[in-house]
């Protein structure tokens, strides 16, 4: 079911990343689900904290389970219980036929995955094992559950259907908890249609007394579904009975019922004809979007550009269109966000021969206000979808009267409004050239690039790339390298790793003549700086820049360098050497790997620090296979030999208690005096999983 | 009103009861203690051979609710203090209550058990995994009679969502979220997401050298979903409307007793402080307690309280003693009775009063073991103030004040009370056709 939809402030008094104390029953694990069917097991396992990778070692058998015996009773239950499992263990694996012989073979393999199946669903549940999962109190095994009988329904013949199946629906919907008719609202869908018309009037009865359930929860899935049943339905009673039920629905006391009556509107008014639509649905609607509770205009904000489609060129003119008006104009900010987000949307919906002037008209003047809104999620959410309009309204519009919006939402306080502008800048290329914008557009990255929150300063960096082929190789020499290699010594480190990718994003581009010309120097300067980090810095630069140069350059200008590196006084440089020789190994020739490169690691081997040691022996080896590969190029298959390096990754067994986050190599050998490097990296520990 | 039942009893710091809440249905009562545990007492099923053991609560089951900890980032001691207690509305044979420290809420589900599985495929006995190799057939475990068994665990845990101390939690009445109320915030948080919440009110100043209020208590209107009150230590009630914006920071109404200048001293605001808000049944009144009173409001009127009792107002020479031991700053919670007109909150030396709302009459018992023997009924004290005594009377300078009543509870629907005497829990009930309020 849908959670409240729709606040996004999340609390303000969280700090950090969010640590949880015991595996969240409700979002870790894909195992924990297999854990839900069966009640009760749960609680044993927390208690004795025993581990649970009970399947994790073998994972791979699981696919064993789907597809086999779909439609009877176990296989079903098995079906809701591995089916998200298989969402992300195994995408696609379902699709290779595998039925539970295809593991046989091997005797006990085979048995496992079944096994594990029958421990969980155990006989209590195997009797009607969907019946009894549906009515469990984790909305998430419910719906799962409701989500099989739904596939099982339609393996049934009309018969069938009827004697097992809708017996069970009005089971569940006249259950005693409120867990079972929740669970009854999602299936009268799936037996409406094949049903005998007695037999349909009973469900349409059933639905309807759901509808006013006194428990919210029952009337909130109820809802929810009213949509979805609406189109089983004749269209008679969709008029007579369905539309009663969602005037009913959308005047609930409960605001989280009224705002999912504005989802049922939508499909709702799929249904019907324009006249209905003006005289049954139209006037719910209209309240919806005037309603008190600001989540049911948020709903009706949000779901927009359905209700538009749905609506009709003609009420969304008439009617819409106002009631846009005044979303975007909503006292609350979280609906004017969400309003905000729908412009371009609308935009494109509307009647092509119109849309200019109903925006220019209609829309714009609220849009101009919206720029200088005093909430900046409004600001923000604008600024991610103003840029399409361009598109809409052509050059002369969008020079008249979008480019001075473009321009003030540039210089905007908020980063996040400034980042969604020049995220979206290819929208109004096309239209306008990016020209146009050059001039207030270069003090707003320069802004950015120096903000004091480093999340900004990356999402800035990755724009770099696409701005440096829209605004070309001499204005960007002129305005934007020097801060490109200003990220490189920045004190941050996910900085200086995502300055040494754009580097190499923008050799690509502007080609290696360029590389050697601009970049390369400078890089190589900071070989000689005090601080080692960003000695290091120079070599993740040689990492990432070697290829894109090519063999020329890596030989001549950057080798000696890090040949030169190999005697830094500081281990982590040292073994850097080792790493990069090793990345760059490829690229070079016999001669220069023969010559310069085993030598230095040779020496770098008998490193009195075990890291460097390790890093250069890893690299002698690869080296050495690579020389060999070179000497009988026969068996050379275009495949590089180097495994991809990766600095996350660490092939060694660690050492119990060490980091294994990224660069444990600082706390090991970092410069004690050198805090920013201690700082940055309790930083990057510490929010490695929110932004903020 | 006569003692059922005297409950607890060990002399133990962490056996002082910090909360005590009824269920919804009146059924099960659970008790949280400043050891971390929860105990949950059931009401025996009435027996027609002993009219008396009708409404007898005994022990249901205990388990740790919280355990203590250590906020290494903060260098701070999180204590394994129960806070509060709250029963979610029954969904299934199992009950589920949510339980809060200081920082740490949880929701438990507490089931009962009389059948065990047995005949695993893949883990023996007692529960360890079998060798792999050793499973060769397969088998459907069967299930197994067994003695009752109450188990209870843990469904979700909702860290993190407070920087302040969790004074309040509250369910809402659409069933599908709850707040919790610390210093400075409300969250409000759906009961099924544990990894978001939303804050709903900040009162933080941006300077905390401004902070002249904090929040004391919040809870949701009893039907209204977009409802909720908190109170605040300088003894406001603000009523919030979550429909007219995602941020409540502003308030809807703003309930405030207009401060007599002729009463004024220095402990004024102190003692003007709410320590409990709790709608009424019907969600038409609201209920503070202060330091020396207990107020009922009317949701439609803002200017004052439209009934006002004194609890203890002899105390009102002894602020400043009270003030030296710190006793000024007790929280005491108050409470409604099922049909909203008698109200009950606790006092000193084990006493606790009842006002009736209708008959305008109050009384003062005493919980205490010498006093009360089972199936008694309690006798009023008095607390006697200048120069007439009584015999049996109390002078205000006898009375202890180290043995406070804190935190009570009323049954939803019937005359059985709750009343926690530091490590005590004593339940009354009303007499058959018993004459008292």
């Amino acid at each position: 079911m849908n959670p409240c939809p729709c606040f996004f402030r999340l609390g303000k008094g969280r700090r950090g990343s969010i640590r949880f104390l015991s595996p969240p029953v409700f979002l870790s694990s894909d195992l924990q689900l297999l854990q839900w069917g069966s009640e009760g097991s749960l609680n044993h396992r927390d208690r004795n904290s025993t581990p649970q990778p009970l399947l994790n070692p073998r994972g791979g058998l699981l696919p064993c389970c789907p597809g086999a015996g779909r439609g009877r009773g176990l296989g079903a239950g098995r079906e809701a219980v591995t089916s998200s499992r298989r969402r992300k263990n195994m995408a696609g694996a379902s699709g290779l036929g595998t039925g539970p012989g295809a593991a046989g073979g091997d005797g006990d393999d085979s048995l496992y995955p079944i096994a594990v199946l029958i421990d969980e669903l155990r006989n209590e549940d195997v009797q009607p094992p969907l019946e009894n999962l549906a009515t469990v109190e984790e909305t998430v095994v419910r719906d799962k559950a409701v989500e099989s009988l739904r596939q099982i329904s339609q393996e049934h013949t009309p018969v069938a259907l009827e004697a097992y199946f809708v017996p069970l629906v009005k089971r569940l919907a006249s259950g005693d908890w409120f867990t079972s008719r929740t669970s009854a609202c999602g299936l009268f869908s799936v037996c409406y249609p094949r049903a005998s018309n007695a037999v349909k009037a009973e469900i349409r009865q059933q639905f309807r007394s759901l509808c006013s359930d006194d428990t919210p929860m029952v009337r909130r899935a109820a809802a929810s579904k009213l949509g979805e049943f609406a189109k089983v339905l004749e269209l008679d009673s969709v008029k007579s009975e369905i539309v009663p039920l969602f005037t009913n629905l959308a005047s609930d006391e409960q605001d989280s019922v009224r705002l999912l009556a504005v989802e049922a509107c939508v499909s709702i008014a799929q249904l019907l004809s324009q006249d209905d639509l003006e005289t049954l649905v139209m006037p719910t609607l209209r309240q919806a979007a005037e309603d008190k509770s600001w989540r049911v205009r948020y709903m009706v904000a949000d779901k927009f550009s359905e209700l538009q489609k749905a609506m009709g060129p003609k009420i969304t003119l008439n009617d819409l269109i106002p009631a846009f008006q005044n979303l975007l104009k909503d006292c609350e900010a979280e609906v004017r966000a969400a309003a905000a987000h729908k412009v371009k949307e609308l935009g494109e919906n509307l009647p092509i021969e119109d849309r200019e002037t109903i925006i220019m008209n209609q829309i714009l003047p609220y849009i101009k206000e919206l720029v200088s809104d005093t909430n900046q999620h409004v600001k923000s959410a604008l600024a991610s979808v103003i840029m399409g309009l361009s598109t809409i309204l052509g050059k002369e519009n969008t020079i008249e009267h979008l480019l001075p919006l473009f321009l003030a939402q540039l210089k905007d306080e908020c980063p996040e409004v400034r980042l969604n502008i020049i995220s979206n800048l290819d929208c109004v290329n096309e239209v306008i050239g990016i020209r146009q914008l050059s001039q207030s557009l270069l003090p707003a990255i320069v802004e950015l690039a120096e903000d004091a929150k480093w999340r900004v300063r990356l999402a800035i960096i990755e724009y770099m790339p696409l701005l440096a082929g829209q605004l070309g190789v001499e204005f960007f020499d002129e305005k934007l390298n020097s801060l490109c290699m200003a990220w490189l010594v920045d004190h941050v480190y996910a900085i200086r790793e995502a300055a040494t990718n754009n580097l190499m994003k923008l050799v690509q581009k502007f080609g290696t003549e360029w590389a050697q010309n601009t970049i390369v120097p400078k890089v190589l300067v900071m070989a000689n700086d005090p601080n080692y980090l960003h000695r290091m810095t120079t070599l993740f630069c040689i990492n990432a820049l070697s290829e894109a140069c090519g063999q020329e350059i890596t030989t001549k200008q950057m080798l000696p360098i890090v040949l030169k590196m190999a005697g830094d006084q500081v281990a982590n440089v040292r073994f850097n050497v080792a790493k990069s020789l090793q990345k760059i190994g490829p690229i070079l020739d016999t001669n220069a790997l023969q010559g310069e490169v085993k030598p230095v690691l040779q020496k770098l081997g008998q490193d009195e620090d075990m890291d460097v040691k390790y890093f250069a022996q890893e690299a002698i080896s690869v080296v050495a296979q690579r020389l060999r590969k070179l000497d009988f190029p026969v068996k050379d298959s275009g495949e590089p030999s180097v495994p991809r390096a990766d600095k996350n990754h660490f092939p060694r067994p660690r050492v119990p208690g060490e980091d294994t986050g990224k660069g444990p190599v600082y706390p090991l050998h970092g410069d004690t005096r050198d805090t920013l490097a201690q700082l940055e990296i309790a930083e990057l520990v510490h929010f490695s999983q929110s932004r903020d | 009103m006569s003692i059922t039942k005297t409950l607890l009893g060990r002399r133990d710091l962490a056996d002082i009861i910090s909360t005590v809440e009824f269920n919804h249905t009146g059924e099960l009562l659970a008790t949280g203690d400043k050891g971390g545990r929860v105990v949950i007492f059931q009401r025996e099923p009435e027996s027609k051979n002993a009219p008396h053991s009708q409404g007898e609560y005994d022990v249901y089951s205990t388990f740790q609710s919280h355990e203590p900890e250590f906020d290494y980032l903060k260098s701070l001691e999180i204590e394994e203090k129960i806070n509060k207690i709250k029963w979610l509305p029954q969904q299934n044979a199992a009950h589920s209550l949510l339980s809060t420290n200081d920082k740490t809420i949880k929701l438990w589900k507490i089931t009962e058990r009389d059948k065990r599985p047995e005949g695993y495929n893949l883990k023996d006995e007692e529960g360890k995994l079998k060798d792999l190799s050793t499973v060769t057939s397969l088998q459907v475990p069967v299930l197994k009679p067994m003695d009752l068994m109450v188990e209870v665990s843990p469904r979700r845990i909702f860290a993190n969502g407070h920087t302040y101390h969790i004074n309040s939690i509250s369910v809402n009445s659409d069933c599908e979220t709850y707040m919790s109320a610390d210093d400075l915030r409300i969250n409000l948080w759906h009961l099924a997401i544990t990894d978001r919440s939303f804050n709903i009110v900040d009162i933080k100043p941006a300077n905390m050298e401004d902070l002249t209020e904090v929040i004391t208590a919040s809870e949701f209107h009893p039907h209204h979903c977009n409802l909720f009150v908190y109170s605040s230590s300088k003894g406001s009630l603000r009523l919030c409307d979550m429909r007219a914006a995602a941020l409540c920071d502003k308030h809807s109404k703003l309930f405030e007793e207009p401060e007599d200048p002729s009463n004024r001293s220095f402990f004024s605001e102190i003692i003007s402080s709410v320590s409990d808000v709790k709608f009424s049944h019907s969600g038409r009144y609201m209920l503070t307690r202060d330091y020396l009173t207990v107020k009922v409001w009317d949701l439609n009127m803002e200017a004052r309280p439209i009934e006002t009792y004194q609890v203890h107002d002899y105390l009102r020479s002894k602020l400043c003693s009270l003030y030296e031991n710190d006793c000024i700053f007790d929280k005491f919670e108050c409470a409604w009775n099922g049909s909203d007109s008698v109200i009950m909150t606790g006092a000193y030396n084990n006493f606790f009063r009842m006002f009736d709302r209708n008959t305008k009459r109050d009384v003062t018992l005493e919980a205490s073991r010498e006093s009360s023997k089972p199936r008694a009924v309690l006798k009023p004290r008095r607390v006697c103030v200048g120069g007439k005594r009584r015999r049996d009377d109390i002078s205000v300078d006898s009375l202890d004040f180290t043995k406070k009543i804190l935190h009570t509870a009323w049954h939803p629907a019937e005359n059985i009370i709750a009343i926690a005497a530091t490590n005590n829990l004593y339940i009354f009930q009303d007499k058959v056709n018993s004459d008292m309020h």
